[in-house]
């Protein structure tokens, strides 16, 4: 009967201990090997939003970009395109923008975002007030916390006023970082 | 026939080994339980299943769906209103995902209560602890597939909490959003991570959980007064189970049978009747009209950041799911042994009602959401001023209105609710009180010096004098 006798060593001899243990070592090492060749460009290709250069851009405030067509005193919702949007973003690659008119060469542009959690701001023209829909958050025309849970003034845009064309500088959504 | 088909069967189980494969998790004893307990015990089952639910609806949906943030919300509109059963899988996806946070809850409950993490099961809670926050993860991420207006603003709630982190803040943020701003990648990163990776490690952690259920047995109903000791412990079940167990299949597996069954008719009624969740606005960042909110596994924690003090905001945010977490995975490590009764460990009920109520009443706060400001508040109606009011109470009822007064305080049932009711704010207060509280603001609410003119102050403070509530409460004022 085949199965009753000892395994028999091969011509090289009987497998030492050592063999055995480097052969652990060898297929453990060759395995982390592969691991990580598969791994590394896929933790790369998942962190690479961290390798982004930020970007900024200056874009000209949409539908309507004319200073001219902007009143003193007057806040209005505006939209600006990213530094770099991708073919397929749609919508998404649009920001909005609470803009207003200073005074004739002065702008100021509040980000949406209350800087509590990041809701949209709504503009109360008669009252004058920013307010946010989620907390109760309030803002002052100049963006200044006026009540609710916001510890932070509303983050401003730069803007600028070019050839008769206001722009303001796109860049990274206005969150409040510690 | 039969003959032919056990033959084949006996063939093909030879070449293959099947009930070798699964015959000892078929036939494995568990404790032979009735009534209640019993049933109890199909709660884990359930999760399961309804989890399966989700990965066969949700791979379903996932042929007509389109990840890009240019097109997923009219591939959804889509799948809602043309494709053929396309509403009633939306309905089952969406109240399958229902069904299992709300089983994960339960499950989660009852293993607690009797005790069944202590010796030797302490992993299968680890393992259970890990699926748990995977629950959490998936359902968070479906609800921004649905890329909505809400989904949309949500992506920017995520955004800032995670912001908040400390040293490493922005760089996390560029994470979640897969850039600087929510773009085009932001979208189709979460779908990768809702449909490959979470579910990835689901399925790895379930089979670890499954595994250690058949590794430690099915825990026996507990009994005051028989502690778990890890001396004995084992030995103890092992005689147990196999003097008074009966085989897992079919014994106990009918009861996970019907009851799966009974999850199932549950989300095909509400998937029918209720169907899917409403599709908002498209994610349009023009449209500022937006009223972001969770879906309602999240409304108790949307709640809780309204109510808690701005100073304790960071510590709020970022400590609570530490602690939390911390609690969860520690619990097996600190009470692995003795009692398991539940009438024996008092603590573990009011752990489990204090859990129950916290989350409950901040779901009915963030349900009713009183620190919402009512942007959309009519004009008080005319009979709220009385006949013939001065020609000065009703211009200052009108600037109530236009001011923004009414967004946040309530009269007559009219208005919103963060601000104190000021259907009777003539009696409340004098006329001094109301002019400073109105030019000073206070807490939650913004000063009105310099945006009101000295007419428009005089015609408010004319109109909340005029506000003395109900006809008694000024008859018996006068």
């Amino acid at each position: 009967m085949a199965t009753d006798e000892a395994p028999r060593a091969n011509e090289f001899g009987p497998p030492s201990p050592e063999r055995r243990e480097f052969l652990t070592r060898l297929s453990i090492g060759l395995s982390a090997v592969i691991g990580a060749v598969i791994g590394l460009p896929i933790v790369g290709f998942l962190l690479a939003p961290l390798f982004q250069r930020p970007e900024e851009a200056w874009r000209p405030v949409e539908p309507v970009s004319d200073l001219e067509a902007f009143r003193i005193g007057e806040t209005v919702q505006v939209t600006i395109l990213d530094p770099s949007p991708l073919a397929w973003a749609g919508l998404a690659a649009r920001t909005s923008v609470w803009l207003r008119r200073e005074a004739p060469r002065e702008f100021k542009a509040f980000a949406v975002n209350c800087t509590h959690l990041g809701c949209p701001v709504r503009w109360l023209a008669d009252a004058r007030l920013f307010m946010c829909p989620c907390h109760g958050g309030v803002f002052y025309e100049d963006g200044r916390v006026a009540a609710g849970p916001p510890q932070e003034p509303l983050v401003q845009y730069p803007v600028r006023v070019q050839d008769g064309v206001v722009q303001i500088l796109a860049g990274a959504s206005p969150l409040v970082s510690e | 026939m039969m003959g032919l088909l056990k033959r084949l069967w006996a063939v093909f189980d030879d070449r293959t080994g099947t009930s070798k494969l699964f015959g000892g998790a078929l036939s494995h004893p568990v404790p032979n339980t009735t009534g209640w307990v019993g049933w109890s015990y199909a709660l884990g089952s359930a999760v399961l299943f309804a989890f399966i639910l989700q990965v066969v609806t949700g791979i379903a949906l996932a042929t007509a769906y389109i990840p890009s943030t240019a097109n997923a919300f009219d591939s959804l509109v889509f799948i809602t209103e043309q494709a053929t059963a396309g509403r009633l899988l939306r309905g089952m996806h969406n109240f399958g995902a229902t069904a299992m946070v709300v089983l994960v809850g339960l499950h989660m409950a009852q293993t607690f209560l009797v005790g069944a993490y202590k010796y030797p099961r302490e992993a299968n809670w680890l393992t259970g602890s890990v699926l748990l926050l995977l629950t959490m993860a998936l359902s968070f991420t479906g609800q921004l597939l649905r890329w909505d207006q809400i989904a949309y603003w949500s992506v920017f709630v995520l955004a800032q909490q995670v912001a908040r982190t400390p040293l490493i803040g922005t760089e996390l943020t560029q994470l979640v959003l897969a850039g600087n701003t929510v773009n085009g990648a932001t979208l189709s990163r979460f779908y990768a991570f809702h449909v490959f990776f979470i579910p990835a490690l689901v399925f790895a952690f379930l089979a670890l959980h499954l595994w250690l259920v058949l590794h430690h047995g099915v825990s026996e109903p507990p009994e005051a007064g028989r502690p778990v000791d890890p001396k004995t412990y084992r030995a103890w079940y092992h005689n147990f189970v196999e003097r008074t167990g009966v085989p897992f299949w079919p014994d106990a597996a009918w009861r996970d049978v019907v009851f799966s069954l009974g999850v199932l008719a549950a989300v095909v009624a509400l998937a029918v009747i209720v169907g899917p969740p409403h599709l908002e606005q498209p994610p349009d960042p023009t449209i500022l009209e937006a009223y972001p909110r969770p879906d309602w596994y999240f409304v108790w924690i949307f709640a809780a950041l309204a109510l808690i003090p701005p100073a304790f905001e960071d510590l709020v945010i970022l400590g609570a799911p530490l602690a939390l977490g911390a609690l969860l995975f520690l619990l097996p490590f600190v009470a692995n042994k003795g009692e398991r009764a539940p009438q024996r460990r008092p603590w573990a009920i009011a752990v489990v009602l204090l859990a129950v109520m916290m989350i409950g009443t901040l779901y009915v706060a963030g349900e009713r959401a009183p620190w919402s400001p009512e942007f959309a508040a009519p004009p008080l109606p005319a009979q709220l001023l009385g006949p013939d009011p001065p020609p000065v109470v009703a211009r200052g009822a009108v600037l109530y209105n236009q001011k923004g007064c009414e967004a946040c305080h309530n009269i007559g049932g009219y208005g919103g609710a963060y601000g104190p009711e000021l259907t009777e704010a003539g009696e409340r207060l004098t006329r001094e009180q109301l002019i400073i509280r109105i030019l000073n603001g206070g807490e939650g609410m913004p000063a009105y010096a310099g945006k009101l003119t000295a007419e428009e102050l005089e015609a408010l403070v004319a109109f909340l004098e005029s506000r003395e509530g109900t006809e008694v409460g000024a008859r018996e004022r006068r």
